[in-house]
């Protein structure tokens, strides 16, 4: 066997217990695997050992569940170049071209080894953010528009590069980075779990519950602790409340962006309710504090569950109501409508995950492929669209947002049907990791597959984290949207995808 | 208006909250904390060695809410000494008035002697405020835009975010400021006209919070510039910023 194949998520191996394979080997492995398309990249990166760099490659299957660990290692030494992945499988173009920018490891073939971030430790100090190598086309008839880094509203910083004829978006290119924070730095440089645990929730502000639940996953496993199934209940209870919020913000602002000002303002006091749920079981509307490893601050209590039931009552209702005045109306669809299409080839070629890939006929979902516990019992099975375009993608959040509930009532059902047979434990900062071994932690945050990944050192301590925040794969997705729009739909399509600058840049 | 709009509306009603100083919030809520007189120096180091972003500090026993993420672990470290209300108003105008020490249990409010003048004589009715998020996580960012909505409807005091910094009477920044986004930053800044304002939102622009020492960061914009309000809070709850806005203001 060329791999090492995990069933469970989370799930760890030894480090030793991965083969080492030559890189010829590992690119074969690689194209006989894509031939099949349920396969995608989870993560991809090296780290640095001693005298070599070691790579870590998780495929992941959609249809059974499983993942599949390759490995290969190089020296150090002054310009290693090897055969680019990208080339045959695009969707590795942006894992080589981080790999490239921390390590300086050459990928020959890769169509453009750009920065992806301009990490404070990157390879090559030469390379800064004002200097990034644009694509450009010369001719008379175009022109170039640069947005950014700072937008006009109030949302995170990005730069943006479009290539226009007329008023026709010809190519869009996205430099990002400037949320860069040292993320995956200080998450082993930390000591204490209360710190890592911190960071995690900052990941990205918008998923909090999802990256803190990602981590909270992998350190369990880990230490080798079990939490109760009535904690991994409540869990997916945080994670599915997160998911509503921020389905129907996302729903506030597309109407915004076509100017409807009645879908905005409606769907805005709604979502205050969703948050505020989530601030009267946990003290803050994002749920920061609520995820914590081996137990929790928050047990879900009798009157926070008719609060949540009452609410989401009330919240479904009035959703339902509002979207379905939206998707009646002409002037809202002839704006949603066709807009931002991204066809199933596409989506499959870049390896978007989530939303982006189920929006367009992808059925990409951690919940129902690599079930995390609780999602193990309750099977998921995911809600898919075809056309891709601005309407299936908001059409999918109201899909989504009517499951989510369902569920969250299923869970509550099965909760009040077990009440004090499961108890919550105190979270416990202090857990003894694996010595030597690799962890994987998937979970289906509302942007799509989050991935944490860890390596402990012969002493159990962390010598690696990494994080993949959906983002990493769907900014293609954007950026290939855009191509033929004309570039006053780009806010409409931006915000369609919603994605993370922060996750992204770490 | 139409038929169907009508029935949405009258189920939706009046959503606005008509006083945005008396709002209850819910008692988990965790704002500006009292720490018991009683506590030993047993207990003080043990929550001192605790806390993630070295917030609490001795004699006397006091947390810095400009470093504090509030994350409760010393409440559930030592519950009867520690105690986070539900008091959102904790925005101050210097770094001395968001440190709460051992045996307080009021209000915090701005020093009026340190408000520069200009600001109540210019901005009173009206300020316009450019946001520059320089790697915030997002959640203060989505606070701010919470802060101009519906419910909280800032807006009704003249108070707005807008596009350019020639628009605008001040910046209000989020985020720990990243080395990649220092020098956007300070663009951003000199192109506002004098008299200009600089808010720091959240506990991530105050202190650096969680990312203070990163490597990757870079504060020394703040080094050379007068800060005119803090206001505290992972992230701020709207009720915080508005309000904190409001004293700043002297409404």
């Amino acid at each position: 066997m060329n791999f090492i194949e995990i069933e469970n998520n989370p799930g760890k191996v030894k480090i030793s217990g991965i083969p080492l394979l030559e890189y010829p080997v590992f690119l074969s492995e690689m194209d006989e695997l894509f031939k099949d398309e349920s396969n995608h990249c989870l993560t991809y990166f090296a780290y640095s050992l001693s005298d070599r760099f070691k790579f870590i490659c998780c495929i992941g299957c959609d249809e059974t569940g499983s993942i599949r660990i390759f490995s290969h290692d190089q020296e150090k030494k002054d310009g290693i170049n090897i055969e680019s992945l990208t080339k045959k499988h695009f969707q590795f173009h942006l894992f080589e071209r981080e790999i490239h920018e921390n390590l300086g490891v050459n990928f020959e073939g890769h169509p453009w080894l750009k920065p992806v971030r301009y990490p404070f430790d990157r390879a090559d100090h030469r390379r800064i953010m004002n200097n990034y190598p644009f694509y450009s086309i010369n001719g008379e008839e175009l022109h170039e528009v640069g947005v950014g880094p700072i937008h006009a509203g109030i949302i995170e910083p990005g730069y943006f590069r479009f290539i226009c004829n007329g008023e026709k978006v010809l190519h869009l290119e996205i430099q990002l980075g400037y949320q860069h924070r040292g993320l995956e730095h200080l998450m082993v440089s930390k000591k204490s779990l209360l710190q890592k645990t911190l960071l995690s929730e900052s990941i990205a502000g918008d998923t909090v519950i999802g990256h803190s639940l990602c981590h909270a996953g992998l350190m369990e496993i880990m230490a080798g602790i079990n939490v109760s199934d009535q904690l991994n209940l409540e869990r997916i209870i945080a994670l599915e409340l997160e998911r509503i919020a921020i389905h129907i913000g996302d729903t506030a602002a597309l109407c915004t962006d076509i100017a409807y000002q009645f879908g905005q303002v409606v769907n805005e006091a709604l979502r205050t309710i969703v948050i505020n749920t989530m601030q009267f079981w946990c003290g803050n509307r994002f749920g920061k504090g609520f995820i914590r490893p081996g137990g929790s601050n928050y047990p879900l209590d009798a009157d926070t569950i008719r609060k949540i039931l009452d609410n989401l009552k009330e919240v479904e209702e009035r959703y339902l109501q509002m979207t379905g005045r939206l998707f009646s109306m002409p002037s809202v669809l002839s704006r949603f409508e066709g807009v931002g299409k991204v066809t199933y080839a596409q989506v499959s070629m870049i390896g978007a995950v989530g939303m982006a890939a189920r929006s367009s006929g992808l059925k990409r979902d951690v919940r129902g492929s690599h079930p995390f516990p609780c999602f193990k019992d309750t099977p998921y099975d995911p809600v898919i669209l075809h056309k891709g375009d601005v309407l299936s993608r908001v059409l999918l959040r109201k899909m989504e947002l009517e499951k989510s509930i369902a569920l969250i009532r299923d869970l509550i059902g099965l909760i009040q049907k077990q009440q004090d047979a499961f108890p919550v434990l105190k979270p416990t900062y202090r857990l003894n990791l694996d010595p030597g071994t690799l962890a994987i932690s998937l979970v289906e945050g509302w942007r799509g597959e989050i991935c944490h990944t860890c390596i402990t050192d012969d002493n159990g301590n962390l010598m690696h984290y990494k994080v993949k925040d959906p983002s990493f794969h769907n900014w293609m997705a954007l950026a290939l949207a855009v191509r033929g729009q004309e570039i006053s739909d780009f806010p409409l399509c931006n915000k369609s995808y919603n994605l993370s600058y922060c996750g992204h840049d770490l | 208006m139409p038929i169907r709009e009508f029935n949405i509306f009258r189920r939706h009603k009046l959503q606005f909250i008509p006083d945005l100083r008396a709002v209850e919030l819910t008692p988990l809520f965790r704002g500006r904390p009292v720490i018991s007189k009683e506590i030993t120096p047993d207990e003080e180091s043990r929550i001192i060695n605790l806390c993630p972003t070295r917030a609490i500090q001795s004699t006397p026993t006091c947390i810095d809410l400009g470093r504090c993420v509030f994350c409760k672990e010393c409440q559930f470290a030592l519950p009867d000494k520690i105690r986070f209300t539900n008091d959102y108003k904790i925005a101050a105008n210097s770094r001395e008035g968001l440190i709460v020490s051992a045996g307080e249990d009021k209000p915090i409010r701005l020093d009026q002697v340190i408000i520069r003048k200009e600001i109540r004589s210019y901005f009173k009715h009206a300020l316009k405020l450019r946001q520059v998020s320089a790697a915030g996580d997002n959640s203060a960012e989505m606070e701010l835009n919470a802060a101009g909505n519906v419910n909280f409807d800032m807006g009704r005091y003249g108070i707005e975010f807008v596009a350019s910094p020639r628009h605008s009477d001040g910046i209000m920044i989020t985020g720990p400021i990243s080395e990649n986004m220092s020098e956007a930053l300070q663009i951003c800044y000199d192109a506002i006209p004098f008299p200009k304002l600089i808010i720091l939102c959240g506990t991530d622009a105050i202190s650096g919070g969680v990312f203070a020492d990163s490597p990757a960061i870079d504060r020394s914009f703040l080094e050379k510039t007068h800060v005119d309000l803090y206001i505290p809070g992972n992230p701020p709850h709207p009720l915080t910023i508005i309000n904190g806005l409001l004293d700043l203001l002297g409404r």
